[in-house]
């Protein structure tokens, strides 16, 4: 009997999207060769956005701008609660206002080697072109980035660079750029060529004779089934964190709308690549619902530290300076507390696995404010982190004025998700993902700050030029309806599942599954992952998901608001992406960027990659529930940036 | 213009705004006017006498006093229905009550409300007690108001609504002009002190101007 | 912590409601209130009870998802978002009242969860830029004095939950629009449109059924992102300005 791990490797996967050439010429010579649709003609086509943060609020609102009759949804009760609303930190730009060296090279050349030479570099490069537009988007639309005494954009360094490149509104940057693009949005919706459909959750994807055609939606409030239909749909529905159940995303992100798209055809690529964020508030208890994250720009003047000896449960201001050791900065001197998230992380749960953590459970290190008290003043250091030293007094009711705060990483972001080309289309013609819900630009690790860049990257700029394209070569012929056969298939499947979870009537709710799940995957596909640790989660998750079915238990009925019944929804998706992100670890037999097999590693602890096996993206096919899937490499080429092994020290 | 301002909240504000301005001037002239009757018969009698000649001779007799008369006429009745149509507005805006109660969620509101119920009223019978006369509890006799006053504030009751509209004067002067401010667009966070101060000022002048009157009067420091 | 909670349960927007009580044990301090109320659902569904229905997201303060009235007070008892409030803030043996915001332009979708599209509308009357894709010039092509921005920004936090007019005697959404008017009247990239943009924003929160402003400051009190009352007065001034400037 072949079991979910006998995975079978298919032909390779190429990207024929991105032209020859130099890499700094390749965006122009795209756009250039895309086709372009006739502005007469763009009332006509219809596209479907699912998800209106940064990636989706942006393209929503561009492709209406450019004359697209554009329907877009969200799960939330406003666009404008979309998560990357909870985005602390900033946006990187290669504008060089500072004069610090930087340039879109170097941009490019640091995004590439913080994702540990597993993403593109024609998309990579890309992206830290646009990145100068963006800003400039951004302002024009009334943005309140901060500001110097001058009038002119303030910026500072974030983990990772050398340079001073990131562009910030207080600790709520990701809040001020999800408000523009969802104010451009409600520009639109007011001139009626966005039709907004809010707390509709898509349920699956619509593909006819091979190419996305449409959606199928739940209004949430009444529970009707409905289906949409377009051009072309856009995936901008975020990532797929919350596979840990506990992690920094919003309670109800999802991956629903990624995953029922790949069970459709769409490759998922690199799933087990997940960043596990150093800088979040440790957990207090088993009713811990959510983590929260306080931005990394902390680590600029916090100190980060442990006490030197082991089972120290003095209080902090209790522990001489001479007891205390300061880990990153005497492990990496040259950038001390400002290493990359996956090592500042990964060297975090060594120092509490050594028993040296700190707080309740030893699940915790120091970030001490006491050295930037002294040098700038309590005044400076609250202008600069009051909101966040506020929410942490807040959540543990500890003054980090007073005592240092205490972080844990936590899950917080997915480089994985649907595999896309330079056009961002999936292997689905006609469905595109954007944002979060790609793979393409982080590669193993992304960068602090290069979130928020990517998903408005995608949105304003990539997706308006590139699925022009699409739609001028592919006209459809005839409309499809809900009596055709293959729609007729999805409603019914749909439905059935919907039914299905409401029949059950077991013991157990959906929250308790859930959880079971994200403990199994934090263990054992979490911070660091183990051949025998990972096949022991893909012995169990099938398990799981054989008692999900048998003893879940969801009140109720599928006809009215149903939040029980959404999450159960939610989580059967959840439990067969969790056996592929195993899978995808156990298959990647070597250590980049977020990804740590503890097989794999340098003789001083360093995560050992090894190009010559590994040097591409995974891309894999579904082949069923629970049947073995299909691999599809897509070989990475460096000619810009040479793998090195990275080094921080 | 007038069609924008009259079909918005913030307009109906601002007339009321306006408006209450407008009273609150008057107010404050005639509190100063009443305050005369501590100097006797004949300077009260006169300086009475004098808002009917006040003018002249480019004013006919009793124009000017006409022209306020108008003008307030206006400005009580723009207050009045702006008032009443906003306060149906908020009632309708918030039909269901919250089951836990707070009792300080609607102190300014209700006291403006009910306060200026209470007013209109007031003006109603003070009109009628003492410009026609036509309640007047002793014999009313024009062109000696001298009399009228000590009449009225001789009887308990022309005290008690007296006062009590004073107080409700007071009350929605304290809130009314620092409210008129911020719906002018007058306030700001530097300002805000001074016009909170100048509104509390304000209401405790002519709180205590106007009740001086009845209080001289029962006192006999008035007779 | 053992806690007697009565909570507002109406089966959709046309069915009546009530309050229902609800005994809760084992309520640790730590607890933020959402994840009181998890406790509380967890029980009800393995009991066949239908879960309290509350809208939430982030869970970190800055979605504006969640909106309840705990005590009389929009958000409870603290200044901040009901899902960053925590059990510490309570006494065991606590009876906690749990309701809805409460508005006729905010209508009760089930239990606790609320329509505030209202909102959305009010923002897609002006509430933003005219700024194509594309066509912005360089960033740096206009500073913007520092005050200004910083005073922008104060506006911009606003995070759309409606404590404001949950908070407001009469309904009023005057908070929440004069942030937004604020935000980008004060900037230069907001000038040209900074007349229509008070005018219609105004238009169409009166058109949603808001109540009219009587400054008492609820909404000041309860707003947890800070937005202060003189925010309102900003929004009368600019509004005044441009009904003089704007002939309709």
């Amino acid at each position: 009997m072949t079991t979910y791990a006998d995975y079978t490797t298919g032909e390779p996967v190429a990207d024929t999207k991105a032209p020859a050439g130099p890499v700094n010429e390749r965006w122009d010579t795209r756009r250039f060769e895309a086709k372009l649709v006739n502005p007469a003609n763009r009332r006509g086509k219809t596209v479907i956005v699912v998800g209106t943060g940064l990636a989706g609020g942006s393209a929503g609102a561009t492709l209406a701008e450019q004359g697209y009759h554009v329907v877009q949804f969200c799960y939330q009760d406003s666009p404008r609660r979309a998560h990357s609303i909870a985005a602390q930190g900033g946006i990187n730009a290669a504008k060089n206002y500072r004069n610090d060296g930087d340039s879109i090279h170097r941009l490019f050349y640091d995004t590439v080697k913080g994702g540990d030479f597993r993403s593109r570099e024609s998309n990579v490069h890309r992206l830290a072109q646009i990145s100068i537009e963006i800003i400039d988007q951004c302002v024009a639309q009334g943005v309140p980035f901060a500001r110097e005494y001058g009038g002119l954009l303030d910026t500072r360094s974030f983990g990772g660079v050398q340079v001073s490149r990131t562009f910030y509104a207080r600790g709520q940057t990701g809040q001020q750029l999800l408000l523009g693009a969802y104010q451009a949005l409600s520009r639109q919706i007011a001139a009626g060529t966005v039709e907004m459909h809010a707390r509709t959750e898509m349920l699956d994807l619509i593909v006819v004779d091979g190419r996305a055609r449409g959606i199928v939606a739940r209004d949430l409030i009444t529970g009707k089934i409905d289906t949409y239909y377009a051009d072309a749909v856009v995936l901008a529905s975020g990532g797929y964190g919350n596979v840990f159940y506990l992690s920094t995303n919003a309670m109800n992100s999802n991956a629903t709308a990624i995953w029922r798209a790949h069970r459709r055809g769409a490759y998922f690529a690199n799933p087990c690549f997940t960043q596990i964020h150093p800088t979040c508030i440790p957990r207090t208890g088993d009713h811990q619902s959510k983590l929260t994250l306080m931005s990394e720009s902390l680590r600029n003047d916090g100190r980060i530290w442990v006490p030197k000896a082991k089972g120290d449960d003095r209080p902090a201001n209790k522990i001489p300076e001479d007891e205390r050791d300061y880990y990153l900065e005497r492990i990496y001197p040259s950038f001390g507390n400002l290493v990359p998230r996956d090592i500042a992380s990964r060297a975090a749960k060594n120092v509490c696995d050594e028993g040296r953590g700190v707080g309740p459970g030893g699940q915790g290190v120091y970030l001490d404010f006491a050295d930037a008290i002294k040098r700038m003043g309590r005044k400076a250091v609250e202008a600069k982190y009051g909101n966040l030293f506020d929410m942490y007094q807040r959540i543990t009711d500890e003054d980090p004025y007073q005592v240092p705060m205490r972080i844990y990483p936590a899950v917080h972001y997915t480089m994985g998700g649907l595999w896309v080309d330079y056009d961002l289309q999936t292997t689905i013609p006609g469905l595109f993902a954007v944002g979060e819900a790609n793979f393409s630009d982080h590669g193993a690790n992304r960068l602090g700050a290069s979130a928020l860049m990517q998903g408005l990257a995608d949105g304003y700029f990539v997706l308006p030029a590139t699925i022009n394209d699409y739609l001028a070569r592919n006209p459809h012929e005839d409309d499809v309806d809900d009596d055709h056969p293959a729609v007729q298939e999805v409603l019914a499947e749909t439905e059935d599942r919907l039914n299905l979870l409401l029949a059950v009537d077991g013991d157990r709710t959906p929250d308790s599954f859930h959880r079971e799940l994200g403990e199994l995957m934090w263990e054992f596909c979490g911070m660091a992952r183990t051949d025998s640790g990972l096949r022991k989660a893909l012995e169990r998750i099938p398990q799981i998901r054989e008692e999900f079915w048998r003893r879940i238990k969801v009140p109720g009925t599928g006809e009215e608001f149903n939040q029980s019944l959404e999450k159960a929804n939610r989580i059967v998706d959840y439990l067969e992406l969790a056996e592929l992100m195993c899978l995808d670890a156990l298959h990647r037999a070597e250590s980049c960027g977020g990804h740590f097999r503890e097989e794999s590693q340098t003789p001083d602890g360093e995560a050992a990659r090894r190009d010559d096996e590994f040097g591409y993206a995974a891309a894999w096919e579904f082949t069923g529930t629970g049947d073995a899937p299909t691999l599809h490499k897509e070989d990475l080429v460096f000619e810009y940036v040479h793998p090195t092994q990275r080094s921080y020290a | 213009m007038a069609r924008t301002v009259w079909d918005s909240t913030v307009g109906k504000k601002t007339v009321m705004a306006v408006s209450g301005l407008v009273m609150l001037l008057y107010l404050v002239a005639h509190m100063i006017g009443n305050l005369k009757i501590f100097f006797g018969t004949e300077e009260f009698n006169h300086y009475a006498h004098w808002l009917r000649t006040v003018g002249e001779p480019f004013m006919h007799y009793e124009w000017t006093l006409w022209l306020i008369r108008v003008v307030l006429v206006v400005a009580v009745v723009a207050h009045a229905v702006s008032a009443y149509q906003l306060s149906r507005r908020d009632i309708k805006a918030r039909p269901s009550k919250y089951v836990h109660k707070k009792p300080r969620s609607s102190y300014a509101t209700r006291t403006m409300r009910w306060g200026g119920i209470i007013l209109a009223l007031f003006i109603v019978w003070h009109i009628l007690d003492l410009t026609t006369g036509t309640v007047h509890s002793g014999g009313f006799e024009t062109g000696k108001p001298y009399q009228n006053v000590l009449d009225t504030f001789s009887t308990w009751y022309g005290n008690v609504i007296y006062i009590v509209a004073v107080l409700a004067v007071g009350m929605h002067v304290r809130h009314g002009f620092w409210s008129a401010a911020q719906t002018l667009g007058a306030g700001s966070r530097t300002r805000d002190r001074a016009l909170k101060t100048v509104a509390n000022v304000l209401a405790l002048l002519l709180t205590a101007g106007f009740v001086a009157v009845p209080v001289g009067v029962m006192t006999g420091v008035v007779s | 912590m053992k806690l007697t909670l009565r909570v507002w349960r109406q089966k959709n927007a046309d069915a009546d409601g009530a309050m229902s009580t609800y005994e809760v044990d084992g309520i640790s301090s730590d607890m933020s209130f959402l994840e009181m109320l998890d406790t509380l659902n967890e029980e009800l569904i393995l009991k066949g009870e239908d879960p309290v229905a509350f809208d939430h997201d982030c869970r970190e303060g800055i979605c504006g998802a969640c909106s309840l009235v705990i005590n009389g007070d929009a958000h409870g008892p603290e200044r901040t978002t009901t899902c960053q409030l925590h059990m510490r803030s309570f006494q065991d043996g606590d009876t906690i009242d749990i309701e809805p915001w409460r508005a006729s332009a905010f209508p009760v979708v089930k239990d606790l969860v609320v329509d505030r599209s209202a909102f959305d509308r009010i923002i897609q009357a002006g509430g933003y830029i005219t700024a194509p894709t594309g066509a912005a010039p360089e960033a740096h092509a206009t500073p913007v004095p520092k005050p200004d921005a910083d005073l922008a920004f104060e506006h911009a936090e606003c995070i759309g939950c409606g404590a404001c007019v949950a908070a407001c005697p009469n309904g009023a959404a005057m908070l929440f629009t004069s942030a937004k008017v604020n935000h980008l009247n004060v900037l230069p990239q907001g000038a040209p449109e900074r007349e229509t943009r008070v005018l219609d924003m105004v238009g169409q929160m009166d058109a949603e059924g808001f109540g009219g402003c009587t400054l008492t400051g609820e909404c000041a009190t309860a707003c947890p992102k800070g937005i202060p009352l003189m925010s309102i007065t900003s929004m009368n001034k600019e509004w005044l300005r441009a009904a003089r400037k704007v002939q309709r």
